[in-house]
């Protein structure tokens, strides 16, 4: 490989390289200063290099193209998913510090751990290759896993990191292995190839390591029936990091998910559909009725984004151009939603401290009308419930599978639909109906502007929705 | 001259959505102390709104050419023009008159809710929202804008029914959005199918799309699935006791006059015209279905010992009506059917705000509290009778002509459905009459009704204006057919062609 060459691959790598040397940097600069001035800089900073990064993935880097021998990708759909994923993660992050600095957690390695985690995320977005993307996964997951136990003091949050950290390794390890058989059979581990070899048709122990290859990365977005970790993650992870899980880390998997079996896969897709839109049916199906009887915010909202991943797999099944860009409007308005939403559950702190049930959101439309309001656009548009943002996701989606031909895919989708709605209606019953003496603590500006820009945007969006659908719409042209 | 305004019908759609914005925008700034002074401005601004948006519907009549088959007032914005959305606005014959009514009985409903003393910033925004996503149901002219505007009425009057309600609200408040929600999900898919085959959600064009007999038929079920729970009719018609009951006075009075006409207009601008074929084959079907709402529920009615239930189920029969005359796709059926909704819109407005006089004064619905009220309340017993009246159908009212016409229709269609619509003019007279004796003739039994008082001014206002609405309608009954005239003709003509085209 050239200088020339070597150039040109770095370039395509901006943005991560921004990352990693970022965070390196970072790193140092928190471990050779005062930790108790390091803690706020280094914050501040890494939120800055989030949104360089975001800007550097859709301007600078050069043109798009293959690096390093076709293991690394740079195309419209990377870019994409690139600058979704470094602007929630800088939102998310920009809402967790009030939170660590009340509760005496804020220490340099959160930012680290999120812009490490952030910069996995890029590779598994950009990953053409089994082993870059084990790669990006594994840099995600182990900088996850630490974040789900970041208050360590917290049994919960102890048991959330390792529970993690356990069946997050055995998915690892599942993926490893359907990796290495289609490697065996296949003779490569690039996708380029894995494309090529497979135009003479499936075989047994290819589709075998596929079946694996989907179960690791099923673990990964929490689709039933390989969802059991996620309430109680959800639960127990301290909330910011919660928030953090619930977008990016799904957004990306979603997206590497949907390019592996499009893309290398694409040929073979009679073979995997039946999978996926099995998964799609049961995540849905779990994360509609599983939420129904729930009574802590952050758990509800996890059986949520069970039933919504479904919908988000529904896209995938569809294996055509109009469910990529389905699947990208779709998780677009819905990491708009969540965002809110754990702002929101952020939001939710008395005198005594936080607090996590659903009845403790009583009477808000009233006595915090400002939240009550948000909470509620956001519910209704996480919900998929016209006439919020979060309706046209759904409809997209729906409408992928239908010109796919799963009509009874679609069917379920939108029954499930009904279904959650009884507990999204649920919270804004609460919200509304009820009444309550509890007072929130006011909330520090950088929440309250975020869980208000949410809400907002649920309605807001609509006009200019043309524009989001517009550029989704050219990445899934340009990407099959 | 207004039809050359840009935009008019978004204008007239969204007038509301700029008042309810205005009202949002206080109720957020002021402190939370200052919020009850507020309460009066709130209404002020609710009910001006809905005047000026009642203006524009008139702007709107005057302007409309009810000679023109075909939409008016159209016009087109691009918003996810790529994928085939758009975002398409326009009037015809069939739907400028449920605007008219909606913009109509809006005031009436702000109006009306002196009785709401809490949170009345919030309640006027939900009525404002909810009128605009009515208006948006009648003027769309895109399937998901429709579709939109059709399930987006759900959250406000769900909250309308949940924080403003009776005893067993929430329940209601649930029901109500979850039956109809579930009706309307199918639609959706069925929706999503016409666009894959049109390659459009225009819905002029899908109007003269020609869909393949089988699929027709599986989108027509998920079209009535959504529209049966909205109008309602038997069997699906439960929730609407309920909401009814539950609801606020101008809830009920919006939930009737307006939201249950969606189901009816709904028929006519997708089921009959998109699937003629679907329709003529399960048009049986929606007669028998209609027969026994019409009988079944009067008969529900007559047992009734809450008013409001009462007029609920009577609600029920009387879209009966509406069904049984649109399926019969003949001239006197459809306009009848038409007729029906507009002349109901108003007759059971009339009604719910009948029961709100009382029930404001002494908080009870219950038939048997009340008896020989006409000593107390003279004026009050006069114009409930005309109401009374004209939902039986008698002549010179409204109400008689709407069913008049459909069951002349129904008649050309086959006897017995006339013959069965028949004997439910006859068992409403039963229940009406029977609830009216007992709660405003006969001796006043009940101590605590010693202290009635008369309708007061509003009251008398609101109530004489819609008897004034029924009695013209009821007597000059051309103000209405002659502007659907043209629509209904062109809508029966094609239906016809598409029967005839099949049979060969």
């Amino acid at each position: 490989m050239n200088a020339d060459t070597l150039s040109r691959n770095l370039g395509l790598l901006t943005p991560e390289i921004i990352l990693a040397g970022g965070a390196m940097a970072l790193l140092m600069l928190g471990v050779f200063m005062k930790e108790e001035r390091a803690g706020r800089l280094v914050y501040f900073l890494t939120i800055a290099l989030l949104v360089v990064s975001a800007v550097a993935a859709l301007f600078w880097t050069a043109g798009e193209g293959q690096a390093f021998n076709g293991a690394f990708i740079l195309d419209s759909l990377s870019k994409f998913s690139k600058v979704a994923i470094s602007l929630v993660a800088a939102v998310a992050l920009i809402m967790a510090l009030p939170y660590l600095e009340s509760e005496k957690l804020l220490k340099i390695e959160y930012p680290i751990l999120a812009l490490l985690a952030v910069t996995g995320m890029m590779m598994m977005v950009s990953a053409n290759d089994l082993v870059a993307m084990y790669m990006g996964i594994e840099l995600q997951s182990l900088a996850l896993y630490v974040l789900a136990a970041f208050n360590r003091d917290s049994l919960r949050a102890s048991e959330a990191g390792l529970k993690y950290f356990v069946l997050g390794a055995l998915s690892s390890g599942l993926l490893l292995y359907g990796s290495s058989l289609v490697y065996g059979f296949t003779g490569s581990t690039g996708f380029n190839e894995i494309a090529i070899a497979l135009q003479d048709g499936p075989n047994v122990g290819l589709v075998f390591g596929l079946v694996f290859v989907i179960c690791g990365l099923a673990f990964k977005v929490s689709a039933a029936p390989f969802h059991m970790w996620t309430p109680d993650v959800y639960e127990g992870a301290p909330t910011p990091v919660t928030a953090f899980f619930a977008t990016a880390p799904k957004f990306a998997a979603i997206i590497l998910l949907g390019r592996v079996l499009m893309e290398p896969f694409g040929g073979i897709v009679d073979q995997w559909q039946d999978i996926v839109w099995m998964l799609a049916f049961l995540s849905m199906g779990v994360g509609a009725f599983g939420a129904l009887t729930q009574t802590n915010i952050k758990r509800l909202l996890a059986y949520s984004s069970i039933g919504n991943m479904g919908y988000a797999l529904v896209a995938v099944a569809a294996a055509s151009q109009t469910g990529l860009w389905a699947l990208l409007v779709f998780m677009v308005l819905y990491m708009i939603g969540v965002i809110g939403s754990f702002g929101a559950v952020l939001s939710m702190r008395t005198r005594e401290g936080m607090v996590e049930n659903i009845d403790d959101l009583a009477g808000l439309a009233q006595r915090n009308p400002g939240l009550g309001w948000s909470i509620t656009a956001l519910m209704f548009s996480i919900g998929g419930l016209p006439f919020m943002v979060g309706f046209f996701g759904k409809f997209f989606v729906i409408f992928a599978a239908v010109e796919s031909g799963l009509i009874w895919l679609a069917i379920a989708a939108v029954l499930f639909s009904v279904v959650s709605a009884a507990y999204y209606l649920r919270v804004v019953k609460v919200v509304w109906f009820d009444t309550s003496e509890i007072e929130f603590v006011p909330t520090a500006m950088s929440i309250y502007w975020v869980t208000r820009m949410a809400g907002l945007a649920t309605v807001l969006l609509l006009p200019v929705l043309g524009w989001l659908v517009f550029r989704a719409y050219s990445v899934g042209l340009a990407t099959l | 001259m207004f039809a050359e305004i840009p935009y008019f019908l978004t204008i007239l759609t969204f007038t509301p959505t700029v008042g309810a914005l205005i009202i949002a925008l206080f109720r957020f700034t002021m402190r939370k102390d200052d919020l009850p002074k507020f309460d009066g401005n709130a209404r002020m601004v609710a009910f001006w709104t809905t005047i000026v948006t009642f203006g524009l519907g008139v702007l709107m009549m005057i302007e409309f050419d009810p000679s023109i088959a075909g939409f008016q007032m159209v016009h087109e914005v691009t918003w996810l023009e790529q994928i085939g959305l758009g975002y398409r606005m326009g009037v015809d014959g069939i739907s400028v008159l449920f605007v008219l009514l909606t913009v109509f009985l809006m005031p009436i409903c702000i109006l009306a809710s002196g009785a709401i003393k809490t949170r009345v910033a919030d309640y006027m925004i939900a009525f404002l929202l909810l009128e605009t996503l009515m208006i948006g149901v009648f003027t769309a002219l895109d399937l998901v804008l429709f579709y939109i505007f059709f399930e987006g009425g759900l959250i406000p009057m769900f909250i309308i029914i949940g924080v403003w309600g009776g005893q067993n609200r929430i329940y209601a408040a649930f029901k109500f959005f979850l039956y109809t929600l579930f009706g309307s999900v199918l639609m959706l898919v069925a929706m999503i199918y016409m666009f894959l085959q049109a390659g459009t959600t225009d819905i002029t064009v899908l109007l003269e799309t020609d869909f393949a007999q089988t699929a027709q038929i599986w989108m027509w079920l998920a079209f009535f699935t959504s529209f049966a729970v909205k109008m309602p009719m038997w069997p699906v018609h439960t929730w609407l006791p309920d909401a009814h009951v539950q609801a606020p006075t101008a809830g009920s009075v919006i939930l009737a006059g307006v939201l249950l006409k969606m189901g009816g207009y709904g028929f006519l601008r997708f089921s009959l015209p998109m699937f003629p074929h679907a329709s003529d084959l399960f048009a049986p079907l929606v007669f028998a279905l209609s027969i026994i709402a019409i009988i079944v529920t009067s008969l529900i009615a007559f047992r009734q010992e809450d008013i409001k239930k009462l007029i609920a189920y009577s609600s029920v029969a009387h879209m009966g009506f509406v069904t049984m005359g649109l399926f019969t796709m003949n001239e006197y059926g459809v306009q009848g059917a038409i007729f029906q909704m507009i002349s109901h819109g108003v007759i059971s407005g009339a009604l719910f705000l009948c029961v709100g006089v009382i029930y404001d004064r002494m908080h009870t619905r219950e038939i048997s509290f009340y008896g020989g009220l006409v000593h107390r309340m003279p004026v009050y017993a006069a114009l409930f009778a005309l109401f009374a009246m004209a939902n039986v159908g008698l002549p010179g009212t409204s109400g008689f002509v709407g069913e008049i016409m459909t069951m002349v229709g129904a008649w050309q269609a086959g006897w017995w459905i006339a013959t069965g619509a028949a004997v439910g003019v006859i068992l409403s007279a039963m229940y009406m009459l029977t609830v009216y004796r007992n709660v405003v003739f006969g001796e006043m039994s009940n101590p605590k009704l010693e202290t009635i008082s008369d309708v007061d001014m509003r009251e008398f206002a609101l109530l004489g204006i819609l008897a004034v609405a029924t009695l013209v309608l009821g007597i000059s009954s051309t103000l209405i057919t002659d502007v659907t005239a043209a629509s209904v003709d062109n809508l029966i003509s094609n239906y016809d062609a598409a029967i005839a085209a099949t049979a060969e």
